[in-house]
């Protein structure tokens, strides 16, 4: 399989190799920098290429390693956006590759983001948004490098709104109504406030928007704290199951295909544990590619549902991942790709993200929007897992988004930033 | 002086209460949850919770479904299937292990600083502001403290613990050591006995009640506490499971859980009762 590593050497064991050979061949730290300033980096390792096997050295650090570690912790959030992540454990993906996972239920998103940077977890679920934000270190003391290994799941959010608002169904009513988002590094607050700001209302003066842990919206919900949430699946349909709410849209008619939650791992992992890494790279393409198979979704909904996992009933479970559910509004609608599971983590959402948390003011100074998005979205480390899989991979990084009725073009990120009248 | 009342009338004017309110809560929940409404597509029904089918929505449980849950968790208590998946008592065992430990550092720090501090005038002048401001602080604001500079979740929780327990034992051992009288004191100089001495045979057997009655106190804040430490820490633990069935929206059991904490604490506060009486002195 090495052969179909990027002959390039690109990725971030590739990486590596490269750093390390510069190193090796200007060891003062003020040459290598002085040269690699002058000529590049690309040019100084092309010239040393032609006197060093740099190719096969490269390969060979990708060649699929037997794990440094086998036994991980990997924490996750109870919702179906983790599906991969939990149900390679019922269902043997782990074993498989050769690990022995044990996957912890943990209370929040800010609290699997302080486990996970104390280290209590080798990997983690996180929001996609979160390790964007770690490691520029905003909402954090000091930058936190983390990186997405692979998306999770596409699409699956939605908007639920409480009973009593039946008749509010365009946003532009919603004035002074309160919402609720899991995190404030989530797509969930990104695409809301996009959303509510398509119908001309500004999300920080018009209505409220805070954090709350998605298992406490229902409860919320039900005592009217909040007149609704844009949060993740099973809250949406435990809502319509406990009578408390109706779902009033479901995200994948904002921006089809928008990556939602995300396998992290310290950006570090990558160099310090091939083996592990690749490892489980493997076993989480898998189990995601698994979990997306219409035909298999039953099966993995009941693997999950148990009190070991989501701890949810199962139909509740079934509803979302088969997409055949009621809405709420007495009607059995039938979305088969309500939610989907795709690994890779295309350039071009970290970059609509960046994006997103500049507008809102969350990110107060200017970036390298693809350079940021080519750290923290390892792309080529999902791309080489999944061909090693034999998954189809996608040709290239950045790809053209339709969100929310407008063409999202990666390479102009300041173009499509400045198009927004309501922004901070 | 209270008149002395008959255990056994006592006991059963307890039972009538609880009756009354157990009937009442079930009564006052017959048939809620019934909307009423107009009946639905069965296929729409079928994917909707009970109460939701009819139009309505899932009330609060009623006794009898408690107790039924009740049975059920009571009749396998220690299992464990997985990391997530774990027995009612094995929660609480987890629970009470945190506390015991959070509660005995704190004894084997309050008891002898209070002594120092009871025995020096000076010592306690000084450290009381210091006592005075901790003292109320709620645990919950020492957890992202701990969290953020132990950097582990479950040493963190004893952390909590300790710092939450150990200040009406060290106040009140402070107080019992302070308050023992001069004349004992003069006695045991009178017989040169040595300060160790002192300390062991008169001082300590006479300040015993008033530390008992400081660990009283303190080992029922140790339990408030475990409840609020665990649910921000998660894992493990009885406040854990209560976090996780409100995460499952399961009423019923949430009901349970502050049986069961409330029963556990009542535990706790009889053995201490029972150590206090057996160091009780009477002149």
């Amino acid at each position: 399989m090495a052969c179909d590593t990027p002959a390039d050497g690109t990725g971030a064991i590739g990486q590596a190799v490269d750093e390390a050979v510069l190193r090796a061949t200007f060891p003062d730290a003020a040459t290598r920098r002085a040269m690699v300033t002058t000529f590049g980096a690309a040019t100084l390792l092309a010239a040393i290429a032609d006197v060093l096997p740099l190719g096969i050295a490269r390969e060979a650090m990708a060649q699929p390693a037997t794990p440094e570690k086998r036994d991980l912790r990997i924490g996750f959030i109870a919702i179906t956006c983790a599906t991969p992540i939990i149900m390679a454990d019922p269902m043997g993906f782990y074993r498989k590759h050769g690990l022995n996972v044990e996957v912890i239920r943990t209370a929040g998103w800010a609290v699997i983001r302080d486990r996970a940077i104390a280290r209590e977890f080798d990997a983690a679920h996180m929001l996609a948004p979160m390790p964007l934000a770690m490691s520029l270190g905003v909402g954090v003391a000091s930058p936190q490098p983390w990186a997405v290994a692979a998306i999770e799941n596409v699409n699956g959010q939605a908007i639920t709104l409480a009973n009593k608002h039946r008749d509010k169904r365009n946003p532009a009513n919603w004035r002074g109504m309160r919402f609720a988002v899991p995190f404030d590094f989530s797509i969930h607050n990104y695409l809301l406030r996009a959303y509510v700001a398509e119908a001309g209302l500004d999300p920080d003066r018009d209505i409220q928007i805070r954090s709350v842990p998605p298992p406490e919206m229902v409860a919320n919900l039900r005592a009217e704290n909040i007149d609704g949430f844009l949060g993740p699946d099973p809250f949406n349909q435990r809502a319509v199951f406990d009578g408390v709410g109706f779902i009033h849209l479901l995200t994948k008619t904002l921006w089809d295909g928008h990556p939602c939650c995300a396998f992290a791992v310290p950006a570090s992992m990558p160099r310090e544990m091939p083996g592990t890494f690749a490892a489980l790279m493997r076993a989480i393409v898998e189990a995601t590619a698994y979990s997306n198979a219409p035909a298999n979704r039953r099966e993995v909904a009941a693997a999950i549902a148990g009190p070991n996992y989501l701890n949810q009933p199962q139909t509740v479970i079934e509803q979302v991942l088969t997409g055949t559910f009621a809405d709420g509004l007495g009607q059995v609608q039938r979305v088969p790709d309500r939610v989907g599971f795709q690994p890779f983590p295309y350039h071009s959402m970290a970059i609509w993200i960046l994006t997103q948390m500049r507008r809102w003011g969350q990110l107060t100074r200017e970036v390298d929007y693809a350079a940021v998005a080519n750290q923290v979205f390892l792309a080529l480390d999902a791309g080489r897992a999944m061909r090693e899989l034999g998954l189809e991979v996608p040709a290239d990084t950045m790809r053209r988004e339709r969100i929310l009725g407008r063409d999202f073009d990666p390479a102009q990120p300041d173009a499509y930033l400045a198009s927004f009248a309501i922004r901070r | 002086m209270q008149r002395e009342v008959s255990a056994w009338r006592a006991a059963l004017l307890s039972l009538v209460i609880l009756a009354l309110f157990l009937g009442g809560w079930e009564l006052a929940l017959q048939g809620a949850g019934q909307g009423g409404g107009p009946a639905l597509d069965p296929e729409y029904a079928a994917l909707l919770g009970q109460a939701a089918a009819t139009g309505g929505q899932t009330p609060m449980p009623k006794p009898s479904e408690i107790g039924r849950r009740l049975f059920q968790l009571l009749s396998d208590p220690f299992y464990i299937r997985g990391p997530n998946d774990q027995g009612i008592g094995i929660q609480i065992a987890w629970s009470l292990g945190r506390v015991l430990l959070g509660f005995g550092i704190a004894a084997l720090v309050a008891i002898p600083l209070g002594f120092v501090i009871g025995m020096s005038p000076l010592l306690n002048a000084a450290l009381n502001p210091f006592i005075q401001v901790l003292r109320p602080v709620s645990p919950l604001a020492w957890m992202p403290l701990a969290l953020f500079t132990i950097q582990d979740s479950s040493i963190s929780a004893v952390f909590v613990i300790f710092i939450c327990s150990i200040w009406p034992m060290l106040l009140n051992t402070a107080f019992g050591v302070s308050a023992v009288r001069r004349e004992w004191l003069n006695v045991a100089r009178t017989l040169e006995a040595g300060t160790w001495r002192t300390a062991f045979r008169v001082i300590l057997p006479a300040a015993a009640p008033t530390i008992l009655t400081g660990m009283r106190i303190s080992i029922g804040i140790a339990w408030l506490v475990i409840v609020a430490a665990e649910m921000l820490v998660g894992g493990t633990g009885i406040g854990y499971w209560v976090w996780n069935q409100w995460n499952n929206l399961s009423i019923a059991d949430i009901c349970i859980a502050i049986l069961m904490i409330g029963l556990v604490g009542l535990a706790l506060d009889r053995l201490l009762g029972l150590a206090a009486r057996a160091v009780a002195w009477n002149e």
